[in-house]
């Protein structure tokens, strides 16, 4: 019997706003003095109550928006009670059963379709330091905004993932919410796996949670060890249990944090401290109208402009550099340049776009465009030159790193002076490896 | 003069006419703490405020730079860094703190015999509970060992205190004074309200500490402002309704005679009684005890044994009974048939008072049940404790206003009369104390100490 994966994600962003969540200190905590970003309310001292930052709700109705999500016009924001060390007040405000938004989707490169089962908003936690014995706590971080976004189990193997979470990070920065910085840990993301006999279409008893990784790439390494290992158990007749499982990085394996006997009941109740959170379809459709075109209608716009799919991505990368583009295409059009001619001059020259006009590339198009070598005879010349000054990165290249053809098509560039039609040199280039492979 | 014996407004009057200066009116208050106070044990915490005129606060309310101990072992040595709002708002009025009062730990009791820091007496017979969990602040205002005093009221909280010391007690409208600073016991339930010698001070001090702060979030709008010419204007017309299930089995005879004694006189005054029914009534304190507890069981989670330097075991018996019964409604497989339950049947309780409302201006009966009770009769049968609320309970759970104020004696102890508003009508309430407390002489009488 084969199986298939079934996986849902659950990643925190934490938004950028002036202020934390339910008071008035700075939200900008990262490399700032320990304790120093406090006050009653995010340490939690007797007798401090919560205060809505508006600016928060207004961030994560975005993210909603964006994900295609329902605006709930009524939600209310609950305890989820439990004990640690990082968090002061022995609860956590976040949702739960009527969260902000509800019933989304997101579409991955590939054309499937992830659904988005809500996003909601709350608080981060304080940041413990294990020193020696000692453990120390920072609050700078405890009552950060932060927005969680939840998929239905969508997910069948990591690529996706690795493409869900980098259109999501694509999209906070879009949106201007959060710098969606992994390695600062503004995006965490946790995972649920668990493994299906192929055909099946109910969801497996049981789900493995994989938590406190604080790495892409980690997470990743973790997720394909789960779905190996929980084959190999059901293969073996094993039955498999619901629990929480961390990421050994040594061992690289993954490695039981909870059974399913110890986990958490949350005890969420309505947060009791704040007000429903009432919005009336004016506000959101305000916000509605203030989001930025987004990336993927962005590349879908570029798309129909006749321009090559992995361009159009390309130059949708970041909204600042999707303006210089859009500017750029404006300018162009008057002056009959081809919007590929554009986007490859973007992608292959990468223009600092805080220093060049997009005016002053469309004249460089305009210049250099008499030299262009689009021969293919002259090209294939060029091309084969370039794999005899770089042969290591021909043979990546035939060995399976695709990325390996970008130092090839540097090198033709190189040596035709800048003016190699850059999408032609890639097809010559590839047609020329493959057939030294055969 | 005795000075100790002003009320508020007096005070303000005679510190005007410079009859005596503030030093000296805190002297004699200082004073007479010194001589009362071992033998009542209304203070956990003395001032030596030389000026500004004398306030007594609940210890659950937080003071920057004084101990607030929430009358708990767990933050016996905690100086709180912040003010509470109502704190901020009165020494901007000229008030100051002369001491934090005792009462039962995070406010949960009737009694203040649960306490960590040892019972308040009551100042009208020593060897009676002074009610609670506000007792040590309803005992400071009876025996004059403050001009005024804040409580707080989560289910009866202030007006039952001064019910069983003779003073007067409010709990103002929900969201008309910041809890901002007021250690939790139950959110959706505490309100701060004004403890005093009369109902003009009671609505003197309403002024000055409600209004919206921009810290707690669920605070009206609108700030409260005393109107002299309403609080004066009388009774006449007003409609007073009576709900038969405030008088039934388990209310006092003697206490039973001493209310109705005050319907009448409310009669007199102009008013028109009109009978009314609180069907739901005889569920609010099984619906407050899941309510209350399950917001309990999470707002004392704070205190993990971290910080503040006393682990959870300190807890008293009370707390630690309240944490337990509060985490169980709220855990999985039973939220549905207690915490949910208990929430719909919150809005039943709140539907009984909004119909009643529409034939009547107010709600008339008794606060307390019965008069002060002897120390230890109630403390082996909580529920018998928890009954003492019934009440009080409701103006709570519906977040309406509701004062105690004197209206007689039984056994030479006290009994409150109790006042209920409609949500956000705390000025009719004021104004119907303030007919009563003028055409009665109840207010004169003072314990013998």
């Amino acid at each position: 019997m084969t199986y298939e994966p079934v996986i849902g994600l659950e990643v925190h962003v934490e938004l950028s706003t002036k202020s934390k969540m339910f008071c008035r200190c700075s939200a900008d905590y990262f490399g700032k003095e320990p304790n120093t970003h406090t006050c009653p309310v995010c340490l939690g001292l007797p007798g401090a109550l919560p205060y809505i930052n508006e600016q928060a709700i207004d961030d994560c109705i975005k993210i909603g928006l964006a994900l295609n999500c329902t605006i709930s016009e009524k939600s209310l924001f609950e305890r989820k009670n439990y004990f640690y060390p990082d968090l002061p007040k022995g609860y956590q405000i976040s949702q739960y059963r009527w969260p902000l938004c509800v019933g989304g989707k997101i579409t991955l490169d590939s054309g499937e379709i992830i659904r988005i089962n809500r996003a909601h908003q709350e608080e981060d936690t304080g940041k413990l330091t294990h020193k020696g014995k000692d453990t120390l706590i920072d609050f700078n971080r405890s009552g950060v905004p932060l927005v969680e976004i939840v998929t239905e189990p969508d997910f069948t193997d990591v690529e996706q993932i690795r493409d869900y979470a980098k259109k999501l990070q694509q999209l906070f920065r879009y949106l201007g919410v959060s710098n969606a910085d992994m390695e600062r840990g503004d995006m965490r993301l946790e995972a649920n796996v668990s493994v299906r006999p192929e055909g099946q279409k109910e969801l497996p008893s049981y789900r493995v949670e994989l938590k406190n990784i604080n790495s892409f790439r980690f997470m990743v390494a973790a997720v394909e060890y789960e779905i190996k290992r929980q084959t190999e158990a059901l293969e073996k007749g094993e039955k498999l249990s619901q629990e929480t499982r961390g990421w050994d990085e040594d061992k690289r394996q993954t490695y039981l944090q909870r059974s399913k006997e110890e986990a958490h009941d949350y005890r969420y109740f309505p947060e009791p401290d704040l007000p429903e959170l009432i919005l009336d379809q004016k506000k959101i459709e305000q916000i509605k109208k203030s989001l930025p075109e987004l990336p993927w209608d962005k590349s879908n716009r570029y798309k129909e402009l006749n321009i090559r799919v992995e361009d159009a991505v390309r130059v949708a990368e970041s909204i600042e550099l999707s303006q210089f583009f859009d500017d750029a295409l404006k300018h162009g059009k008057k002056h009959g340049v081809k919007p590929q001619d554009i986007a490859n001059y973007i992608v292959n020259k990468k223009p600092d776009i805080e220093k060049v006009l997009p005016t002053q590339i469309i004249e460089d198009i305009k210049d250099k465009k008499v030299g262009v070598i689009d021969n293919n005879e002259q090209l294939e010349v060029l091309a084969k030159q370039a794999i005899e000054e770089n042969k290591k990165s021909a043979e990546d290249f035939k060995a399976g790193k695709e990325n390996a053809i970008q130092a090839l098509i540097g090198g033709v560039m190189r040596l035709s002076s800048g003016k190699a039609d850059a999408g032609k040199v890639k097809e010559i280039l590839t047609k020329l490896l493959l057939e030294i492979k055969n | 003069m005795n000075i100790t014996q002003l009320t508020l407004t007096e005070t303000i009057e005679a510190l005007k006419r410079k009859e005596f200066p503030e030093e000296d009116l805190n002297k004699a208050y200082l004073e007479r703490i010194k001589d009362l106070n071992p033998k009542l044990n209304a203070y956990l915490e003395i001032v030596e405020s030389k000026k500004g005129i004398p306030a007594a606060i609940k210890d659950v309310i937080s003071t920057r730079g004084i101990k607030t101990t929430a009358s708990s072992k767990i933050l016996e040595n905690y100086i709180p860094p912040y003010n509470g709002t109502v704190i901020n708002k009165l020494l901007e009025q000229g008030a100051s703190i002369i001491g934090k009062t005792n009462h039962d730990e995070f406010a949960m009791g009737s009694s203040n015999e649960n306490s960590a820091y040892g019972v308040v007496k009551n100042p009208w017979n020593i060897s009676k509970v002074p009610g609670g969990s506000s007792g040590g602040s309803a005992a400071a205002v009876a025996a004059d060992l403050c001009v005024f005093a804040l409580g707080s009221d989560t289910g009866g909280s202030i007006r039952q205190p001064a019910s069983l010391c003779g003073v007067v007690g409010f709990k103002p409208t929900y969201g008309t004074v910041s809890r901002y600073g007021l250690i939790a016991m139950a959110s959706s339930l505490d309100q701060i309200g004004p403890m005093t010698k009369s109902v003009e001070d009671a609505a003197l001090v309403m002024e000055w500490i409600s209004g919206p702060d921009g810290y707690d979030a669920n605070m009206s709008s609108e700030k409260f402002k005393v109107k002299n010419e309403k609080l004066q204007s009388g009774i006449r017309g007003l409609k007073i309704g009576v709900p038969s299930e405030y008088f039934e089995e388990g209310l006092d005879p003697k206490v039973k005679q001493v209310i109705q004694d005050a319907i009448k006189k409310l009669e007199e005054l102009g008013a028109e009684i009109v009978e009314v029914s609180l069907p739901h009534s005889q569920y609010a304190v099984a619906v407050y005890y899941i309510l209350m507890s399950s917001e309990v069981s999470s707002n004392l989670a704070r205190f993990d044994g971290i910080r503040y330097g006393k682990g959870r075991d300190q807890f008293g018996a009370e707390a630690k009974r309240r944490i337990m019964l509060g985490t169980y409604s709220l855990s999985s497989g039973y939220w549905d048939d207690y915490y949910a339950q208990a929430a719909k049947v919150r809005t039943l309780v709140k539907q009984d008072f909004e119909k009643a409302y529409q034939k009547v201006d107010v709600i008339i009966g008794p606060v307390s049940p019965t008069v002060a009770w002897d120390f230890g009769a109630k403390l082996d049968d909580p529920l018998a404790m928890y009954l003492s609320d019934i009440y009080t309970i409701p103006a709570n759970l519906t977040g309406i206003p509701g004062i105690s104020l004197p209206c007689g004696f039984v056994d030479d102890l006290p009994v409150g009369l109790h006042i209920l508003g409609k949500f956000g009508d705390d000025m009719t309430v004021l104004q119907t104390a303030y007919a009563y407390e003028q055409a009665t002489d109840w207010r004169k009488e003072k314990p013998k100490l």
